[in-house]
């Protein structure tokens, strides 16, 4: 399995007349790993929020041949489709095990769920050993490292069997060395999933994306491969700052609203 | 409650042995030092007592567990209470040849039992009734206020509002219910005399029991991963919903559980006490039945129930020594374990030793 490819037809979104997302076309292939770029206000955000259900949008949003716009959340996440936020939410008062158990358990059936839980799930000892959390199963989530959650935000997508990821700044107050493990990280997990990551760092970027896609003002700037992208002249007028060789990350980029 | 000192916990085997070893403790006190050490009216005290542990089962896998703050939950406990009361009413009734209940004589209009009143009669619908009609509007109420995703106070107010209308409703029906007096001069109990001492003890054995399988049961929903996910779904709901749940259905199973739970103690509470009424189920005792499980700890089951069963001892102590002093007393403690201590007493030594030792944070991991 590869994961699924998404496709996004005219897709907008309005917030009392302001268009956040104003008529984006959007492919990804099957096991890519893409990254979605784009200035504050862009519509990043938004984006996923409406693939994921969070907000209504009118448009088309198909993935492996089903509409998913008007679902509920949970119905879409049961497609395949998981994603994570810009704050790592966790269940703080449950073990890394527990939440990785629970990821992975939107199918289990009512005796199951009243039963106690015995022995580990094969597919959370996977997600285990490909976020390096193993040694950490049995602490609460709530003590983690903020890149240790976000690892394990991304494993517990892993577990719930999602074929997409949309990952909303997964490496937001990382440190150097947590990136490039987190970069690492999204490169094994794209050989068999479709990985989407919001992101604002460009050095991340361009360490890591197979394909890239820049938003400006609701609205599709530019896609393609990170040389492409970086040699466009509208993306470099509105986004790299019109610099040949730009330096984003001297430039504190705060979350989006 | 542990049997075993703090201390000990790292001692594997001790620790494997705690909660039998409390199950086991709790059942010996219940059943039997309790019984042989408390006279007649004593005990019957402690039933009553008991009766709102049942109540704080339900409340600490509701509120404790799923965050569902259950300031109604007299709601469910009257119902329990009102569906038991009127079968042994027309069971005494029967047993003096009248067809009638006593207070319907004195203040009812016709001689004919209201519709509603005649399926009571049979004693195995009527105890159906205390643990399923609780939990039938349980369930109505709460598949419509969690779809429409109503939580926090608004779902406390609603509670709230609930109880109030139920108790001002029951008052309204004077001829029917009994109204301000509620159902009260209870004399038997399935065939049994309740003014006989012997079988007062028998209801509080039955009582006790009650309490100590829906201990089990609830302790069994506590570690299974329901009750995980029950704890997912209170600290983050909106994840949850991510994974691919409904968490609408994963409060539902708890508030419904609760209901059926407080639905049975009040259906208890009316052998041991004689009475059910009115100013027994409004909005004054929903509050009460949550405060002794904000003030044991609502997320310990242990420490709800010696918290519900504490309050309830402090209530019937003080409220006759100060009677006006009580509700404020009563408001305070409220306040001071939910906004000082929500983890009630059973997280005192939790608390305290996290003054003593910092937590230590943990070193990052590597990726590989």
């Amino acid at each position: 399995m590869s994961g699924e490819g998404l496709t996004v037809r005219d897709l907008r979104v309005t917030f009392d007349g302001f268009k956040a997302v104003d008529g984006v076309d959007l492919d990804i292939r099957p096991g890519d790993l893409r990254f979605l770029i784009g200035p504050n206000g862009a519509g990043k955000t938004t984006l996923v929020d409406a693939v994921t259900g969070l907000v209504k949008a009118t448009g088309s949003v198909t993935f492996g041949g089903e509409e998913l716009l008007g679902k509920p959340v949970h119905k879409i996440a049961r497609l395949g489709i998981g994603r994570t936020f810009q704050t790592a939410t966790v269940f703080e008062e449950l073990t890394v095990l527990q939440n990785l158990d629970i990821a992975a358990g939107s199918g289990r059936g009512p005796l199951t769920l009243l039963r106690r839980r015995k022995g580990v799930p094969e597919s959370v000892t996977k997600a285990l050993e490909t976020t390096g959390l193993t040694d950490l199963r049995d602490r609460p989530a709530g003590v983690l490292a903020h890149g240790q959650k976000q690892w394990l935000e991304i494993g517990m997508l892993l577990v719930q069997d999602v074929k997409l990821l949309l990952l909303d700044e997964p490496v937001a107050g990382m440190s150097h060395d947590e990136r490039e493990a987190t970069g690492a990280l999204l490169q094994r997990v794209s050989e068999d999933h479709t990985v989407v990551v919001i992101e604002h760092d460009m050095d991340f970027m361009r360490s890591f994306a197979r394909s890239v896609s820049v938003l400006h003002a609701g609205k599709m700037l530019s896609e393609g491969t990170v040389a492409e992208v970086q040699a466009d002249a509208k993306v470099q007028e509105v986004y790299l700052g019109r610099a040949s060789e730009p330096e984003p990350a001297a430039v504190p980029v705060p979350e989006e609203a | 409650m542990t049997t075993t000192t703090p201390s000990v916990t790292s001692v594997p085997l001790l620790e494997r042995f705690r909660v039998p070893g409390g199950f086991v403790l709790g059942a010996v006190l219940l059943l039997g030092v309790a019984p042989l050490a408390l006279s007649d009216f004593r005990l019957s005290l402690l039933a009553k007592y008991l009766c709102y542990a049942i109540v704080a089962v339900g409340v600490s896998l509701a509120w404790g567990r799923g965050g569902l703050m259950v300031l109604g939950q007299g709601v469910f406990f009257g119902l329990g209470g009102y569906a038991m009361a009127m079968h042994l009413k027309l069971a005494d009734a029967a047993a003096t040849g009248e067809t009638l209940p006593d207070f319907m004589q004195l203040y009812g209009t016709g001689d004919a039992l209201p519709w509603w009143w005649k399926p009571f009669a049979n004693p195995a619908f009527a105890l159906a009734m205390t643990v399923l009609l609780p939990m039938a509007v349980a369930a109505v109420l709460g598949f419509f206020v969690f779809q429409r995703r109503v939580k926090g106070a608004y779902f406390a107010i609603l509670s709230q509002a609930l109880a109030a209308a139920l108790s001002i409703w029951l008052i309204g029906q004077q001829a029917t219910t009994g109204g301000t007096n509620g159902l009260t001069d209870i004399q038997g109990f399935f065939g049994y005399d309740l003014n006989d001492p012997v079988n007062q003890r028998m209801v509080y054995f039955i009582i006790a029991a009650v309490l100590l399988v829906l201990m089990a049961i609830a302790r069994q929903l506590f570690v299974s991963r329901y009750g995980e996910l029950l704890i997912a779904v209170r600290d983050s709901e909106e994840r949850v919903r991510f994974l691919g749940y409904n968490p609408a259905n994963v409060k539902l199973v708890a508030y419904v559980v609760a209901a059926g739970m407080a639905g049975l103690a009040g259906a208890l509470f009316v052998p041991a006490v004689g009475i059910i009424s009115p100013a027994l189920i409004g909005i004054v005792p929903s509050i009460g039945f949550v405060i002794g499980a904000a003030v044991g700890g609502r997320a310990s089951l242990v420490g709800a129930v010696l918290g519900a069963i504490a309050v309830a001892w402090a209530q019937s102590t003080l409220s006759d020594a100060f009677p006006a002093a009580w509700t404020y007393l009563q408001g305070l403690l409220f306040v001071v374990a939910v906004g000082f201590l929500p983890g009630g007493l059973a997280s005192l030594g939790v608390v305290l030793r996290k003054r003593r030792t910092r937590t230590t944070p943990i070193p990052t991991g590597e990726t590989a």
